[in-house]
């Protein structure tokens, strides 16, 4: 599908090892690894929250923290988990990476903004450290008012701060990808010619762009409320608190998309690999995304259904939350369409994803549920509501940013894992994440509230469960960084493309030269030219 | 010494018209999230206002109408001859260029100057919420609100144009420099785009917080 000569020279990361010629890269590669590592770090901070609050809740009392600390705890999960992982798990991470060599280009088009966006995100990662060591903050990662301008004693501005500067560096990659997808793309890499991979980054970034500034803007004014005591948010004050739930979710709905439409490229991509197969429907998809990037700037509402908001507005929030649906289904459907006579392989990476497509498929269905006025009543602030975006988050954002570790892992390192470790990881992670939250589901639709340290005892037996799963997991997130690493230094070398996959990144060596490809690639068709063995490709 | 091939000016673009593309497609998804970042205290403004209509009414008649619309005629002013520097530039009128921008510059300087003498006649008159905010007449917590979104409102597109002052007195410099020609001169061009957007805002401010019931 297109010509790439021999790259010489150094690769990006041959080019020089000190540490400076690391903080001062413009290359959009290396800038993709610094994420790496600081997501990792902020990953493991509020999987520790997690996993104290899981041993909590292993028995009914409240034996093993404080009330408070217990609040402390989710807030200092919510939050790092969604600014500081989840948000730029795939696209600052891969994304970077991926973006510019699957469009054939040199870098992204601001390769310093691209820089900025990452010292951004370490400021705004120091003031959640700030928070964290001055004593926390207890408000939820939602920062409902008036609990936050006026209630809460603990420190929510300069976790609030932490937010707002975070926010930038989301704004930043967005307005970077945006601008790279649009002026960058190879010769002949037309629109319909890109990966799938590109046009989820594509409609990452537009929500990424067009929703984080309501985020900022509104928590500034929180800020500024809880400071000087006058402001718009607080009733006590004059102010209206659902203007600021609306305001919230005008951004934190669509953030749940910015952290699955990055996923869906990556499963995309993954399916038709391992399937040997094009991408079943490649319009629709491309069309479902943009379509899910639209939808969810229109559904916000379904978070104040029990919050006071008028009856009518719920039913139309409720109508437009259903529309989700289809695309999603759209989805789902299409990558099960294309596993349908491929000669599927079962390699990590695609474990990941198929884990991804029934973990995905489960929250979404519930998410419906959600969705539904009556039964949403009955619902909201249980478990069920936890279950439900774990199974998004994790199931799917996590699984797929699995997915991706180890597909692109050769690409990135130059050298292989060790495949059967990958595979009973992958496993391991599908076993405990939903013994970790399947209860939970149960115990919510029983009645079981979120966000307290105790509980009755007849929801006992589920939470035990609960807390076994995420023991589970603990072991499943830890096993990769033993064998990844071990194949850092001892792993056999990868070669240009050891999944003979399509796509311009693997036609330039293995981990890619600075300025990715010898030539400039030209591209002469559709993606995902796989011919199956039976030869019934497109 | 950083290694050549980690130098900051990475040459990313193939050529002059795909970085001058890339730059003017970035500063319009700029300028998109920018509207989102208004687009809150707009939508702010909209859903206090209807909750506290006659309080808006006694704080917009509580504003100096006089030096507001004078503001808005020296800004819609200022755009004619940002988008004057923008044409000179473009045809290559080095003097004529650098006399558009230093005349669009000073009208913004002029811009913050009678901004600033309102707030100063607020400040006496004690509408400023917080540091001094004496009104005792009707709607008071509602005039209260009025004026908080006031304050947060026009001091953010201050803040705009007086980074909007401080990039065109940068092209000024680079313009006398001999930087832009025919051939190149996409920053006055981006900065122009700016420099309009942050006069856009104001005509939807001028009305909101000046003309509440008054014509």
């Amino acid at each position: 599908m297109s010509t790439v000569g021999a790259a010489p020279g150094p690769s990006y990361i041959g080019v020089s090892y000190t540490l400076r010629s690391w903080l001062t890269t413009h290359d959009h590669k290396r800038i993709g690894l610094l994420y790496v590592a600081s997501i990792t770090f902020f990953f493991f901070i509020a999987a520790v929250a997690a996993a104290i609050m899981r041993l909590e809740l292993v028995t009914p009392a409240g034996d093993l923290l404080e009330a408070d600390t217990y609040n402390k705890l989710f807030t200092v999960h919510g939050v790092v988990m969604v600014w500081f992982f989840l948000i730029p798990s795939i696209p600052a991470t891969f994304g970077n990476f991926l973006l510019p060599l699957m469009i054939g280009a040199r870098d992204v088009a601001f390769p310093r903004l691209n820089l900025a966006s990452w010292y951004v995100y370490s400021l705004g990662g120091l003031f959640v450290i700030i928070t964290l060591i001055a004593g926390g903050v207890d408000t939820g990662w939602t920062f409902y008012t008036p609990y936050t301008t006026m209630f809460s004693n603990t420190h929510v501005v300069a976790a609030i701060s932490g937010v707002f500067i975070v926010g930038f560096s989301s704004i930043f990659t967005g307005l970077n990808f945006i601008v790279t997808i649009h002026c960058m793309r190879a010769p002949g890499l037309s629109w319909f010619r890109l990966p799938l991979f590109v046009w989820a980054q594509y409609a990452t970034s537009l929500v990424m762009v067009l929703a984080t500034p309501v985020l900022a803007m509104t928590l500034g004014l929180v800020a500024i409320e809880r400071l000087l005591q006058v402001g718009i948010f607080d009733p006590a004050l004059g102010g209206d608190p659902l203007l600021f739930q609306h305001l919230f979710w005008f951004y934190s709905h669509p953030a749940v998309y910015i952290m699955v439409l990055p996923a869906m490229g990556v499963v995309s991509e993954v399916i038709a690999c391992f399937a040997r197969r094009p991408v079943f429907g490649y319009r629709f998809m491309v069309y479902s995304l943009l379509g899910i990037a639209v939808v969810v700037f229109t559904v916000l509402g379904h978070h104040m259904f029990v919050g006071c908001q008028s009856m009518y507005s719920g039913m139309v929030f409720s109508l437009l939350s259903f529309l989700v649906a289809i695309p999603s289904s759209i989805k789902v459907f299409n990558w099960t369409a294309t596993l349908y006579r491929g000669s599927v392989s079962f390699e990590a990476p695609m474990l990941y994803a198929l884990g991804f497509i029934a973990l995905f498929m489960m929250g979404g269905i519930t998410g419906i549920w959600l969705a539904a006025l009556a039964a949403d009543v009955h619902l909201t602030d249980t478990y069920f509501v936890v279950a439900h975006f774990h199974y998004i988050m994790v199931g799917g954002a996590v699984m797929a940013y699995f997915s991706a570790i180890h597909f692109w892992w050769p690409k990135i390192t130059g050298r292989l894992y060790p495949e059967a470790w990958a595979r009973f990881a992958a496993v391991v992670m599908f076993v405990g994440f939903n013994l970790t939250f399947f209860p939970q589901y149960v115990a919510g639709f029983l009645g079981m509230p979120r966000r307290y340290h105790a509980y009755p005892p007849e929801y006992e037996v589920l939470n035990i469960l609960s807390s076994a799963g995420a023991a589970v997991l603990a072991v499943a997130y830890v096993l990769p960084l033993i064998y990844l690493g071990w194949s850092l230094l001892r792993g056999p070398l990868a070669g240009r493309n050891p999944w003979a996959a399509t796509g311009l990144e693997w036609q330039t060596a293995s981990p890619p030269p600075r300025e990715n490809f010898s030539h400039p690639p030209r591209v002469n068709g559709p993606p995902y030219a796989y011919e199956t063995e039976r030869g019934d490709g497109p | 010494m950083v290694p050549e091939a980690l130098a900051p000016a990475a040459p990313q673009f193939e050529d002059r018209e795909q970085r001058r593309a890339a730059a003017t497609l970035g500063m319009w998804v700029f300028l998109a999230t920018e509207v989102l970042f208004f687009g809150v205290l707009f939508g702010g403004y909209a859903v206090i206002r209807l909750l506290n209509y006659d309080a808006f009414v006694v704080g917009s008649h509580h504003t100096d109408v006089v030096l507001g619309t004078l503001n808005t005629a020296v800004l819609l002013t200022s755009s004619l001859t940002m988008a004057l520097a923008v044409r000179g530039a473009s045809l290559g009128q080095r003097r004529a260029t650098t006399g558009w921008l230093v005349l669009t510059l000073l009208l913004g300087l002029a811009f913050l100057g009678i901004k600033a003498v309102e707030y100063h006649q607020e400040y006496q008159n004690a509408v400023v919420p917080v540091l001094a905010f004496d009104y005792q007449g009707p709607h008071a917590r509602g005039v209260l609100l009025f004026f908080y979104l006031y304050f947060v409102m026009t001091g953010l597109h201050a803040l705009h144009l007086i980074i909007g002052v401080a990039v065109v007195g940068v092209m000024v410099v680079r313009n006398r420099r001999g930087d832009f020609g025919p051939e190149y001169h996409i920053p006055v061009e981006l900065t122009g785009l700016y420099w309009h957007f942050v006069d856009v805002v104001w005509i939807f401010l001028y009305p909101l917080f000046y003309l509440v019931a008054r014509v």
